[in-house]
């Protein structure tokens, strides 16, 4: 009864993970199928000519040029914001953690389409209220950023925060202690105690830029980005250049993925034949005395 | 703040508070403020924003209770404001988009925790972690190619002779609730599984041992264990899904409408601002409302659910 | 280059929980000084103001005459090893050791000879380059004293630094500790809760009990001079006896008790209150025959081999147990259990002093 029942949860472990992957299988074999509607049947044949006309796409590549900027400018924002929060959160206590916690938790559970609405409005409020044309109050791409920002940095700030608890207070002061001034404590030897965390949290605040729909589509203006393109396509028509797109995509973040394994699992070998060492050290310490 | 002063001097600890506070509070309350503020305003031309008829109205949310449209569900005949309308079926598809998802991921999160070998956990991580990669608009899309009438799901099923005729599969809220729970299921497969993993796993032998069917082991001990796992995923699940734009309007049918998509009119169709502000915020009140109903029923903080 | 240390009426309060209270000691330069004392009785509190990481409440503190009110830790001309050494992990032990220097400005190549040299000095001589996750206590325990001793103190503070280490390790790292601090002549300032360790190594020893300082004496004085019931308790064993003080004088004085009569020298703080007389197992003799003074008849009733010593428990009529520790150098005989004997010790051993072990 117990194996009839473990190997029940086996095919249906099995039959899940086909589920999560079969749609994309799908829609990346599509982007070979010499057919002007994206599907895979009928087949009629293989072709390379959808890259080819993803290629040749300037509206894609100017949405693609868009797409990175705004992630880049999301990701350094945030990861500046979230690392200065979670220092802020990790130093105070009482009510007033409690309060700024929730505020900045609060963030991630509102509607992305409340986040962009809100944001379009006040900027746009400030800017007539300033009686100025200054490009900062019109919609646009910066509007997106900064509403993608005030969502992001929650989950950068629970990144960094998570790393700062594993942080030993007697660090800075052994630094203070030996003459460090505040800003060498921080730049020495805070920060690069919390960098994977930083890193961690640039790469998700980047993907999570990237796959923003809800902030961008009420904040941008005219400007269109990857996902505000796609978007667009899917409803006026379209051809399996976007399967080819989401293909490199996929190969992309799959490659990614890989070599931050591969990195990750090199540097667990490393510490651990430094501990080997140490190990071996305390024996022939203990040897000698 | 003293503390904070001593640990990293006055002028870091102003420049942290500094970046903390422009994040609440420009990025964060005032636009929500601004938010309710221009929800009570009327929409006037440009030439009369400040002139006399621009004073503080409700008449933005009394567009809710515009247009009654008659539906008969269970034989019950009655008319219903539209946009009232949306508004529950919103609610409702996206608390049973919640149940599929916890349906289908416990299960999975129960193998993952207790019956797969450890060594082979980040195998299946990395497994599940490539859809999540995938931007939402490309996974709404590959259900938008697999469920089109002519599309795969569709010639399967005729191969295999379980349907004699290509089947129109995006009906209703069909599609939607299909891209949803494609979409968000993750979300709920994480916190149940983080959950679940810290359930000491001497407990569910001890009660193995002392004769209880596996059904009750799980409504017993497991179950209650993973509340606040579970609790924090059917939050992330149903707001995630409530607030989805894309999935409604890639996957939605001619007679599916999702209560953003209904924002997003009134914001960028009708460029009605003030009434989008109304609209979003009461998506927003009914989200914190969610919010505060699960934490209520399954006893957690807000800090769980962020976990 | 070292300098002594001056704590003149210092408090410390936490809401209102005092955790020094009163401290005052005059440690001079180039001493080995160490505070004594249980957990929790205030030690790392007085050495986190001497640092610089706590202000005090009250008083002053003088570091080399100067005045240190005000004076942040990054100022003072101190070094403190940290219970749990600190040791930075990102940082090689060479990045570690000149990491003073780095922050004063000192240039790369002076900085990594200046490493060099302080880690032949400590006996770590190829372990520059290496990371502190590969090496093992003893030797981070070791870098840490080099990292500290780079930026030329004028006084180590050092907190518990040797306990985490098992204890023949601690041993020895209590010779090289000693002889570090002989061979740079700074004033090192230690804190210990282990008595052993205290008296085997400092110049001069403070007892310190629920943040006052009891005591301030060499090791000698403290074990064979205590001030009260406290510090007497602290650093050793006892046989102690209740009883009355009669006829004081010259620093002797008579002990009224319910076994007569005992003589024995007064201490200084012995004026009222709860008074007792206080003689150590190993300056208790057992004899068949009842001495001339200080004798107890006692039924022996346990004998416990300790290796060095063996300790032997006799019981007194009331009750109550007395030890005496006979060397294990074969010359003593060991009584049976059960045999009667007289325990006694000499006036000149034995301590009437205040019992401060419940109150401080
Ligand atoms: N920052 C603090 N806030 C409140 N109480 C403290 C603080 N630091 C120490 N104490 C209290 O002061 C007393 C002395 O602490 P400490 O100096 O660390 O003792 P020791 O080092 O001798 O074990 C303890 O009872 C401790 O709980
Ligand atoms: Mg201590």
């Amino acid at each position: 009864m117990h194996a009839i029942r473990q190997t029940l949860a086996r095919v249906y472990a099995g039959a899940f993970i086909f589920y999560m992957l079969i749609p994309l299988v799908i829609m990346s074999a599509a982007a070979f199928n010499d057919n002007k509607t994206p599907s895979i049947v009928p087949w009629k044949g293989f072709t390379w000519k959808w890259f080819s006309a993803l290629w040749a796409d300037d509206r894609m590549w100017h949405a693609f040029q868009n797409t990175i900027f705004v992630a880049i400018a999301v990701s350094l924002i945030s990861v500046i914001i979230g690392t200065a929060a979670a220092i802020l959160i990790n130093s105070v206590s009482g009510n007033l953690r409690a309060v700024l916690y929730s505020t900045m938790i609060s963030t991630i559970l509102i509607p992305g389409a409340v986040i962009g609405i809100s944001t379009m409005i006040m900027w746009t409020k400030m800017g007539n209220a300033l009686d100025t044309e200054f490009i900062l109050f019109k919609p646009g791409l910066h509007l997106s950023v900064l509403g993608q920002v005030s969502y992001i940095a929650s989950i950068v700030m629970l990144l960094v925060l998570a790393r700062l608890q594993s942080f030993d207070q007697g660090l800075e002061e052994a630094a203070l202690d030996l003459g460090a001034t505040h800003a060498q404590v921080m730049k020495r030897i805070l920060l690069p105690h919390l960098y994977p965390a930083i890193g961690a949290g640039a790469a998700v605040a980047f993907f999570q830029s990237i796959e923003n729909f809800n902030v961008t589509q009420f904040t941008r203006g005219g400007a269109d980005t990857l996902t505000v393109y796609v978007f667009s396509k899917v409803r006026s028509g379209i051809t399996p250049t976007i399967n080819a797109l989401a293909l490199l995509l996929i190969g992309v973040t799959l490659l990614l993925a890989v070599l931050y394994e591969i990195k990750r699992r090199r540097s667990a070998n490393i510490e651990a034949a430094r501990e080997a060492e140490a190990r071996r050290a305390a024996a022939l310490e203990e040897a000698i005395i | 703040m003293g503390n904070m002063i001593r640990r990293y001097g006055t002028s870091l600890t102003l420049l942290i508070c500094l970046l903390t506070a422009f994040w609440l509070v420009m990025l964060v309350i005032v636009p929500n403020i601004t938010l309710l503020e221009s929800s009570f305003r009327p929409y006037l031309p440009v030439t009369e924003i400040g002139g006399p008829k621009d004073v503080y109205t409700a008449a933005n949310y009394m567009k809710v209770f515009n247009g009654a449209i008659e539906i008969s569900p269970f034989g019950f005949s009655f008319q219903i404001p539209v946009h009232v309308l949306t508004f529950s079926l919103t609610i409702f598809y996206s608390v049973i988009v919640t149940l599929i998802c916890f349906a289908l991921a416990y299960p999975l999160a129960y193998f993952m925790a207790k019956i797969l070998h450890p060594r082979s956990l980040p195998t299946m991580f990395l497994l599940l972690f490539v859809p999540l990669w995938v931007s939402e608009v490309l996974r709404a899309f590959a259900w938008w190619i697999i469920l089109a009438l002519k599309g795969p799901l569709s010639w399967i099923l005729m191969q295999l002779h379980l349907i004699d005729h290509e089947v129109r599969w995006i009906v209703g809220y069909n599609g939607v609730m299909i891209g949803l729970v494609y979409t968000y299921v993750l979300f709920m497969i994480f916190p149940v599984f983080n959950a679940i993993s810290s359930l000491d796993s001497n407990q569910i032998e001890a009660a193995e041992d002392l004769g209880a069917p596996w059904w009750r082991i799980h409504w017993r001990i497991v179950l209650p264990h993973a509340k606040p796992g579970i609790a924090s995923g059917a939050v992330m699940v149903f707001m995630l899904s409530a607030g989805s734009l894309l999935v409604p309007s890639i996957l939605g049918s001619t007679t599916s409408q999702w209560f953003t998509q209904t924002v997003q009119q009134w914001m960028l169709d009708a460029l009605d601002w003030n009434t989008a502000a109304a609209y979003a915020f009461i998506l927003l009140l009914m989200c914190t409302l969610f919010v505060s109903l699960v934490m209520r029923v399954f006893r957690v903080k807000l800090s769980d659910i962020a976990n | 280059m070292s300098a002594g240390i001056d704590l003149q009426n210092v408090s410390c309060d936490f809401g209102n929980f005092r955790a020094v209270d009163n401290a005052t000691v005059a440690i001079k330069p180039g001493e080995f000084f160490s505070f004594l004392g249980p957990s929790g009785c205030g030690k790392t509190t007085i050495l986190r103001m001497i640092s610089g990481f706590i202000e005090p409440t009250a008083g002053t503190i003088k570091i080399g005459d100067k005045d240190m009110k005000g004076q942040r830790p990054n100022q003072r001309p101190t070094a403190l090893i940290f219970q749990n050494l600190a040791l930075f992990p990102l940082m090689s032990i060479w990045e570690n050791i000149s990491f003073g220097l780095e922050v004063r400005g000192v240039d790369k190549a002076t900085r990594r000879a200046k490493a060099q040299a302080l880690l032949e000095m400590v006996d770590l001589p190829g372990a520059a380059d290496k990371m502190v996750s590969q090496l093992s206590g003893g030797q981070k325990q070791r870098v840490a004293i080099a990292r500290a001793l780079a930026v030329e103190p004028a006084v180590m503070l050092l907190d518990e630094p040797l306990s985490a280490l098992d204890l023949k390790l601690r041993q020895h790292m209590r010779a090289e500790l000693r002889a570090i601090q002989k061979r740079t002549g700074v004033t090192f300032i230690y804190i210990t809760h282990d008595q052993g360790e205290a008296l085997a190594m400092s110049d001069r020893v403070g007892v310190m009990s629920q943040g006052r300082i009891q005591q301030v004496a060499n090791p000698r004085d403290i074990y064979n001079n205590p001030v009260n019931g406290f510090v007497a308790s602290f650093v050793g064993e006892n046989n102690i006896f209740t009883g009355t003080v009669t006829n004081p004088a010259g620093g002797m004085a008579g002990f009224d008790t319910a076994f007569g009569m005992f003589r024995a020298r007064l201490g200084e703080q012995a004026k009222s209150g709860n008074i007792k007389l206080y003689v150590r197992p190993e300056h208790t003799i057992l004899s068949e025959t009842a001495a001339a003074e200080n004798a107890v008849p006692v039924t022996v009733s346990e004998v416990s081999f300790e290796g060095a010593f063996i300790a032997v428990h006799g019981k007194t009529a009331s009750g109550q147990t007395i030890v005496a520790e006979v060397r294990n150098d074969g010359s003593a005989t060991v009584p049976e259990i059960g045999a009667a004997r007289f325990a006694h010790f000499n006036a000149a051993h034995a301590s009437i002093l205040p019992d401060t072990t419940a109150v401080a």
